[in-house]
């Protein structure tokens, strides 16, 4: 009981602490900013821990954090096998593949009014579509490896990409077409040095929105099949053990694995589109 | 409606590319089963068997077609074959799971927008979490609501709740925050309190941004609830069509259950956008 009861008492101090930050003057400071949404985080962890602990909840319904963490820690070369078969190999490969086929389509739909007329509603309709579901049929043509999952991912990402990028390359204004006309540019200089990178923006939303359908899609395939590794196909099998603290891991694996994509992709974002203002107030 | 044409080019396009892709992908087969009978095959019988196999690595459009119109008209409504049935048991997990998410991510929503502790400790975690592959715990929930005793409609309910929550959460504090100072300063000088801000300024003007995440959490919800049918070996919905598909090796009945799927997810945002189109033309807020 008093581990339910220390957990509660840490949630009041905490709560009474955030609410004390956000409502003073140094509430815009880059450390408070930071502090207040980690001490949110850290204020969950023992509220689950003190919970489970204090209630006595078996560990095959929701094993404490703690006991997650000692998994993640001795199972570091299980969960970087998994780790490099799904992630690396499935999703990284099925993403540079999925967004450099969307990003070409794109230009080349670019230069046909009547392509961009219809393949626009179509992209926007079939972005929408649980595509997921395509995965039984892609794991039977390519197999159970990676190369499967790579398939997955490919199709999954390549409408949100290629509606994005048509969308960028018709962001710039007629005034500057013209400018680029009065300079006698051609077509191609007009793509590289005025509408490619005015379409960055656009790009990278779709880039970033895809990071997280990669993953999702590289995870997912691996419940039709798969070798016997893979984050996928460890959750699945462990799940059916009722092995639960394996599974967690794999999900904060999965979860680290995600955010530092997304990260990365924002981060390059950020040095390629530096002008936009979307980009220049923040520091 | 001068788009349509385009629109039909596209789709015919698709239609063209596909059957091509039958013939290529199925005729391995079809020489196989030659070279063991010791026949030789001309090219427009290949054709014809490959757009007619009975497990084809891809089946041809007319035969997803026919196996749609099976599933959907050619049984009876509570027949474990008809598509009617399944697509039911999907779609009533999905909507339970999207009106719970939903609700839950308007209140979560309104609590940020008025209260400043909450919005600087969630908001960067509802936000992160869009970043995270959430779809990966869907077989742990599955299980654990399983070994508690709850199974069917609810443990999918909480994963398509679980989809549709942060795409709510998101745009509406973005929606709840759209009046500018002006509009905000103006019920000030009328001396309206929180409450009455929020009922006659803030929901209205969120309604567009509402609409659109709406749009993106029942696609979102659809999602949960045919993945939370994959694992623990479902035996309705369409999650569980595609996976006793993908065990039997029943091409037509995957691409079947994949096009229901996509025909509900397509009507699902439709009906979203007809509400969309109502409210905000009574609302006069129609472009």
């Amino acid at each position: 009981m008093s581990w339910l009861w220390g957990a509660i008492l840490f949630w009041l101090g905490a709560w009474a602490l955030n609410a004390r930050l956000a409502g003073s003057r140094f509430a815009g400071r880059k450390v408070v900013r930071f502090f207040v949404p980690a001490l949110f985080g850290v204020t969950l962890l023992v509220l689950w821990e003190g919970i489970v602990r204090g209630l006595g909840v078996p560990g095959v319904i929701l094993p404490p954090p703690s006991a997650i963490w000692e998994t993640i820690t001795g199972a570091v070369p299980v969960l970087w096998g998994d780790f490099v078969q799904t992630i690396v190999k499935g999703a990284l490969s099925g993403y540079v593949i999925g967004c450099g086929a969307a990003f070409l389509t794109a230009v080349a739909i670019d230069r046909s009014p009547f392509l961009q007329r219809g393949l626009l509603p179509v992209g926007n309709f079939v972005a929408a579509l649980p595509i997921v579901g395509i995965a039984p049929i892609l794991v039977m043509w390519f197999g159970f490896d990676w190369q499967s999952k790579a398939a997955v991912v490919v199709v999954m990402v390549f409408f949100p990409v290629l509606v994005n990028t048509v969308a960028g390359l018709a962001a710039t204004e007629r005034m500057q077409r013209d400018l680029m006309a009065t300079y006698s540019a051609s077509y191609w200089q007009t793509l590289f040095k005025l509408r490619l990178p005015a379409a960055m923006p656009f790009v990278f939303n779709g880039l970033k929105i895809a990071t997280t359908l990669a993953l999702i899609g590289a995870i997912v395939a691996e419940f039709f099949g798969s070798p016997i590794r893979g984050m996928g196909f460890r959750i699945s099998t462990e799940v059916g053990r009722l092995a639960l603290d394996m599974v967690w891991a794999e999900i904060a694996v999965a979860a680290v694995a995600g955010s530092a994509f997304y990260g990365l992709v924002a981060a390059t974002e950020k040095a390629v589109t530096f002008w936009h203002p979307s980009q220049r107030g923040r520091k | 409606m001068r788009s349509v044409l385009p629109i039909l080019a596209v789709l015919g396009a698709i239609v063209a590319l596909w059957y091509a892709a039958t013939v290529w992908l199925n005729s391995q087969w079809t020489y196989d089963q030659a070279a063991r009978a010791g026949v030789e095959v001309s090219f427009g019988e290949v054709v014809a068997d490959t757009l007619n196999q009975d497990r084809p690595v891809l089946p041809a459009p007319h035969q997803v077609a026919e196996g749609l119109w099976d599933g959907l008209a050619g049984q009876k409504v509570t027949s474990k074959r008809s598509l009617v049935y399944h697509g039911w048991v999907t779609l009533s997990a999905t909507l339970v799971g999207f009106a719970i998410g939903t609700g839950l991510g308007i209140l979560l929503a309104v609590g940020i927008v008025h209260n400043r502790a909450m919005d600087m400790s969630v908001m960067p975690w509802a936000i992160a979490s869009q970043t995270i592959p959430i779809l990966a715990i869907a077989p742990m929930v599955i299980v654990v609501f399983a070994s508690v005793g709850l199974t069917g409609l609810i443990p999918k309910a909480i994963i398509s709740a679980y989809l549709s929550f942060f795409p709510v959460v998101v745009g509406m504090v973005k929606g709840l925050r759209s009046p500018d100072a002006m509009q905000l300063d103006l019920l000030k000088t009328y001396n309206a309190g929180g409450w009455d801000t929020l009922r006659k300024l803030r929901l209205p003007a969120s309604m567009p941004y509402l609409f659109a995440s709406l749009k993106v959490s029942v696609a979102a919800s659809l999602v949960g609830a045919i993945v939370g049918e994959l694992p623990a070996g479902a035996t309705s919905g369409l999650g569980a069509r595609l996976l006793s598909g993908s065990y039997y090796g029943q091409t037509i009945q995957i691409w079947a259950a994949l096009f229901a799927a996509a025909i509900l997810a397509a009507g699902l945002v439709m009906i979203i956008g007809g509400i969309e189109r109502g409210t905000l033309r009574r609302m006069g807020m129609a472009r």
